[in-house]
């Protein structure tokens, strides 16, 4: 009992940030989980880490504006998806290129508004935010907009499971089996960016990677099957998110400052660690099924 | 233009047939004088064959002599400029679920989180929208199809955990699983040991004689196709020649195509194509080969 209340600090659920913070994060972490299963399999991981950046743009904007950063991350991912769509997404060279092009102007303008943003408003508060995240101050009111948009993108997503998992294997094997492979593509790149923007509001634009590529990378390690693979990296983002929260509420008691550390270190952090624990797991299972199988096999190796 | 008008009466769809065991029977797929131009180039110069049910037939070519075009026009990838593409003797369909398709790249990686079983499944009704239903009926085609190559084994293996040659056949079973009955493989010989090779060409030719499809097998070597190919497509410089594998396979034919002397050996019931010694083809061997095949041969034919 006296351990427990030591790990799960007196008030930890009943806070209003917290029930707010495992609510949206949680959510936000499924998801990004499940459209990150695609996005590794279909080698989009650049695009998908630019989305984070480039919507905090929009963060930084909506912060300038006064609005709510919610709009500024979401709406600027969008118009960043369709700008990469326009420019040529679509060609395997052309892809990274023009990732790269609008990337690049949206740190660009992103600078500049985090400088206005600290000097005109001298809140010195938005650059940490808009980077690294806000877990716990998430407004009540934005929660549902989070829980909305999470809901309508793993919608669209299981719709289109079994063309993008085609188009997955190759574009052209696709093609032949008469899916539109083009309007597929823009399609995805939209649910990415949705996706993105919304963990960039919650762990912070610079992070959300981990969020989208950390649990895939780890559930493509253990999952045989595709439906497998989107379960285990929503769980794993799941944990991490709420893991991670709980590590920050505990580390108000902690040195040096006693003000907590931040709850977006904390959850990438588990990322990371549930990765390399999966990683080790996994090399440890080959190593021992390879020194069994050696003596009957014999020199030749298995029969295929 | 006189030579054009050469390869129109050699490839009509009657030709085409006459030599085969299936003289009645309508052409599964015809090209009908297919042009493609892309930026300005003149990729492919009025194609025409035609392909019969139940025979196997070799596309061969040299890398960029446009086999590859080719397949994107069958496959409504690409829209030829002039031409027709015919299939069971109907006009293409925009979006066409009746070909079979392997492509000649498909990267699948090691952590590519899908069973044999599910990538035959994906040919089933991998184009539809929604969570897949898993039902008997859809099993059952998945397994026979998995049997009909093979590939039982390793059903529920990961896609790349697989060697070439068991991936090929997986591929083989995801394009056949909807049942089309006309079935293309661009380059599927290619990184394949020769044990693999044999293994995959021999199931081709066996698929085409149990399920009565049309198949196309593009390739840049002769000699595995050979064997099993009841006919010979050649393409050179985006035209074709096309005829049964006895007329081309010989020594004459093959060294005009080639532009280079090249010795067809027969050897125990096998056919074997191997570069002669370094001497260029006398153009006056012209003479008394099949005009269609004459048409293409050699660094003149441009």
């Amino acid at each position: 009992m006296g351990f427990w209340s030591h790990v799960v600090e007196p008030g930890f659920f009943g806070s209003q940030a917290v029930q707010n913070a495992l609510l949206a994060g949680g959510v936000v972490a499924a998801i990004s989980g499940v459209v990150g299963v695609f996005t590794v399999l279909r080698g989009q991981s650049f695009a998908g880490h630019s989305f984070g950046d480039i919507s905090a743009t929009g963060g930084s904007a909506a912060s300038l504006l006064g609005l709510n950063p919610l709009v500024g991350f979401v709406g600027m991912g969008l118009v960043a998806a369709g700008c990469m769509e326009a420019i040529g997404v679509r060609r395997v060279r052309g892809r990274d290129v023009a990732t790269g092009i609008v990337l690049g102007l949206a740190l660009g303008v992103s600078a500049l508004f985090l400088y206005l943003d600290t000097t005109v408003h001298s809140t010195t508060g938005a650059v940490t935010t808009v980077l690294f995240g806000s877990l716990f101050t998430i407004p009540a009111s934005t929660v549902p907009v989070v829980v909305g948009c999470s809901a309508g993108v793993l919608a669209v997503t299981l719709l289109l499971y079994r063309p993008l998992l085609l188009s997955s294997v190759g574009d052209d094997i696709a093609a032949a089996r008469g899916v539109p492979v083009r309007l597929t593509g823009a399609v995805f790149l939209l649910l990415m960016s949705v996706a993105v923007s919304l963990s960039a509001v919650t762990v912070g634009a610079i992070l959300s990677t981990a969020l989208l590529i950390g649990p895939a990378a780890t559930a493509l390690r253990v999952a045989k099957r595709p439906g497998t693979a989107m379960v285990v990296a929503a769980a794993t983002g799941l944990v991490a998110v709420w893991l991670g929260s709980l590590l920050a509420y505990d580390s108000y008691s902690w040195p040096p400052t006693h003000h907590g550390w931040p709850v977006s270190f904390f959850i990438v952090a588990l990322v990371f660690v549930i990765y390399l624990a999966v990683d080790l797991g996994h090399w440890w299972q080959q190593r021992r099924r390879d020194t069994t199988a050696a003596p009957t096999t014999g020199l030749s190796g298995p029969e295929r | 233009m006189v030579r054009q008008e050469a390869v129109v009466a050699e490839m009509t769809p009657h030709q085409m047939t006459s030599g085969g065991t299936v003289e009645s029977r309508p052409p599964v797929l015809e090209l009908d004088g297919v042009g493609v131009r892309l930026e300005g180039r003149q990729i492919l110069h009025d194609v025409r064959f035609a392909l019969a049910p139940g025979e196997l037939t070799g596309l061969i070519g040299s890398n960029g002599a446009g086999k590859t075009t080719i397949f994107r026009v069958v496959l409504g990838l690409l829209n030829p400029t002039s031409g027709r593409v015919l299939i069971g003797g109907q006009p293409r369909p925009r979006r066409n679920r009746s070909v079979g398709y392997v492509p000649q790249k498909v990267a699948l990686d090691a952590d590519m989180p899908l069973r044999a079983r599910d990538l035959v499944a994906l040919g089933l009704d991998g184009h539809r929208l929604g969570l897949p239903t898993p039902s008997r009926h859809r099993r059952q085609l998945v397994d026979e199809m998995l049997e009909a190559v093979d590939a039982t084994r390793f059903a529920d293996d990961r896609i790349g955990s697989l060697s070439g040659g068991e991936q090929q056949r997986v591929l083989i079973a995801h394009a056949l699983v909807s049942r089309p009955r006309l079935l293309l493989l661009d380059e599927p010989l290619a990184n394949l040991d020769l044990r693999s090779e044999r293994e995959v060409v021999s199931l081709l030719a066996r698929l085409a004689k149990e399920q009565d499809l049309a198949v196309l097998i593009s390739a840049h070597d002769l000699n595995p196709v050979l064997p099993v190919a009841d006919r010979v497509v050649y393409v050179a410089h985006g035209r074709v020649a096309s005829g049964r594998t006895d007329e081309v396979a010989t020594t004459e034919v093959l060294s005009r195509l080639y532009g280079h002397h090249v010795d067809v050996i027969r050897l125990h019931g096998r056919i074997l194509v191997v570069a002669g010694p370094g001497e260029d083809v006398d153009p006056t061997l012209m003479a008394g080969l099949p005009q269609a095949l004459a048409d293409l041969g050699g660094p003149t034919a441009t």
